[in-house]
């Protein structure tokens, strides 16, 4: 493997207008400002990083960018230091462009619908008391660690039909593919290479064994054609049901818990009224939306007046949209009642998150179950609340104290 | 007498998001696929005016017409 490049170290940002990088601690901890100081400085900001990369700033230049598939290619969704050669069904529909998008989104789409939730959402309440069983009467626990991590792992094994109990497994191949993968090729070879092995081998078993799952679903499925799918559409889609699924919406419930820990108003408000659990989740997921996409130029266009060069990638901040104060008044605030939010965690257009109706299903029940048990929490002052890096945000580290005498 | 209300979701620009089943369950209904349209003629009964204007105001596709007529 010595054509893979090796990780190298970023240096500091001293410009973030010209020179941004998502990668920075900086940005990990708190991106919130430094998003406000690119939207004041222009629509869309370039660095020279990524070997070259915009971000679109304002929410109309991110929805310009996310309807224009004619010059921002789905291709490569990943801003990452290298661009290796594009695998061919890399992770089908989210890596494909019209015309091949739309049909291999379709055959993903009944599974998740929301009536197809409903019937997912008693397991997923079992999961969530289960796991609170395994910390309540300790007074504290890490809530990223204990909690928000397990809820979607479990969720999506559950759907595709392989072993809630290989959930670490999953999360150490998600962590090696949209973190470390960034900076370093050979951990995300290393771990789809893994994730292919691990799903050839259901697939195998499924052939003499069909199953009532996903993993069946899609070895059933046809083409517009009538002929069956690929292997490697099969082992693409696959592969992004279980990293699409799981730090998403692990980050998307940690995130949640964070805020109201430390924001008791919001917290008493919701467990008095559960009822506005689903509005308080829509305005979560504005305010902390944890997925950042990207997009490749592939022809020169021009987005909110700015000009953007082919060549370059495009980091699509979703969450810097969802903080656009010309779209959503008081933009920085948390209004748990918010009524018109037009939020764009899940994205915009063609390539909307095909599981969009499971992450909230799985927001809504991780919160509703948590507040029945443990209304009364807040941060561990003696602890360290940490964020993962780069495309996905969201607590990794989330030290509570439980109950009342706090 | 006063104007009545009809809803109407553009097939071309409804992407799934599926705010408006949400919203306002009596007006929109969903497809295999979950993308949505408007329950039967569009037209809102008495009562339901102002959950049409809040799924009109949450579909992040803008996909949602309300008309008075």
């Amino acid at each position: 493997m010595s054509d893979v490049s090796q990780p190298v170290a970023h240096p500091p940002v001293n410009d973030w207008v010209h020179d941004f990088d998502h990668t920075d601690p900086q940005w990990t901890e708190d991106p919130f400002p430094i998003w406000d100081e690119l939207r004041a400085a222009s629509p869309v900001v370039h660095t020279k990083r990524f070997l070259g990369c915009y971000m679109p700033t304002t929410y109309e230049a991110v929805r310009e960018i996310a309807n224009d598939t004619e010059h921002f290619s789905s291709r490569r969704i990943i801003v990452r230091d290298v661009r290796p050669e594009v695998a061919r069904n890399a992770a089908p529909p989210i890596t494909s462009d019209p015309p091949v998008h739309k049909p291999a989104k379709q055959l993903l789409l009944p599974p998740f619908t929301p009536d197809a939730m409903k019937k997912l959402e008693p397991r997923m309440r079992a999961i969530c008391n289960e796991l609170i069983d395994g910390f309540i009467a300790d007074g504290k626990v890490d809530a990223a660690a204990r909690y928000s991590k397990y809820i979607p792992v479990r969720a999506i094994a559950h759907m595709l039909g392989i072993p809630e109990s290989d959930s670490d497994l999953f999360i150490n191949w998600i962590h090696m593919i949209l973190e470390l993968g960034i900076k370093d090729e050979s951990k995300l070879l290393e771990a789809v290479h893994e994730m292919s092995a691990y799903f050839s081998a259901h697939i195998e078993q499924r052939k003499t064994r069909p199953t009532d799952d996903l993993i069946s679903y899609l070895m059933n499925a046809k083409d517009k054609e009538g002929n069956p799918l690929e292997d490697s559409h099969v082992l693409g889609s696959l592969r992004l049901l279980l990293i699409a699924g799981i730090d998403t919406t692990w980050s998307a419930i940690g995130s949640s818990l964070w805020h109201l820990a430390k924001t008791p108003a919001d917290r008493e408000r919701l467990t008095a009224e559960p009822g506005l659990i689903p509005t308080a989740v829509e305005e979560l997921l504005r305010a902390y939306s944890p997925v950042t996409m990207a997009r490749e130029v592939v022809k020169e266009t021009t987005i909110s007046g700015c000009p953007v060069k082919a060549g370059n990638m495009v980091l699509l901040s979703f969450p810097a949209a969802n903080r656009d104060p010309k779209m959503f008044p008081d933009a920085d605030k948390v209004v748990i009642d918010r009524r018109e939010n037009r939020h764009a965690a899940f994205g915009l257009g063609i390539h909307r998150c095909v599981g969009s109706n499971l992450a909230r299903m799985e927001m809504q029940v991780a919160l509703e179950e948590w507040l029945k048990r443990i209304p009364d929490f807040a941060l561990d002052p003696a602890g360290t609340v940490t964020w993962s890096q780069g495309t996905v945000r969201g607590p990794r580290q989330l030290p509570f104290l439980l109950g009342k005498a706090m | 007498m006063t104007e009545r209300l009809r809803v109407h979701v553009d097939p071309d620009k409804c992407q799934g998001h599926a705010r408006c089943k949400a919203l306002a369950p009596e007006l929109f209904e969903l497809d295999e696929y979950g993308n949505a349209h408007e329950a039967g003629d569009g037209i809102v009964p008495p009562g339901l005016e102002d959950k049409a204007w809040l799924a009109k105001s949450n579909c992040p596709e803008i996909a949602i017409d309300v008309t008075e007529e």
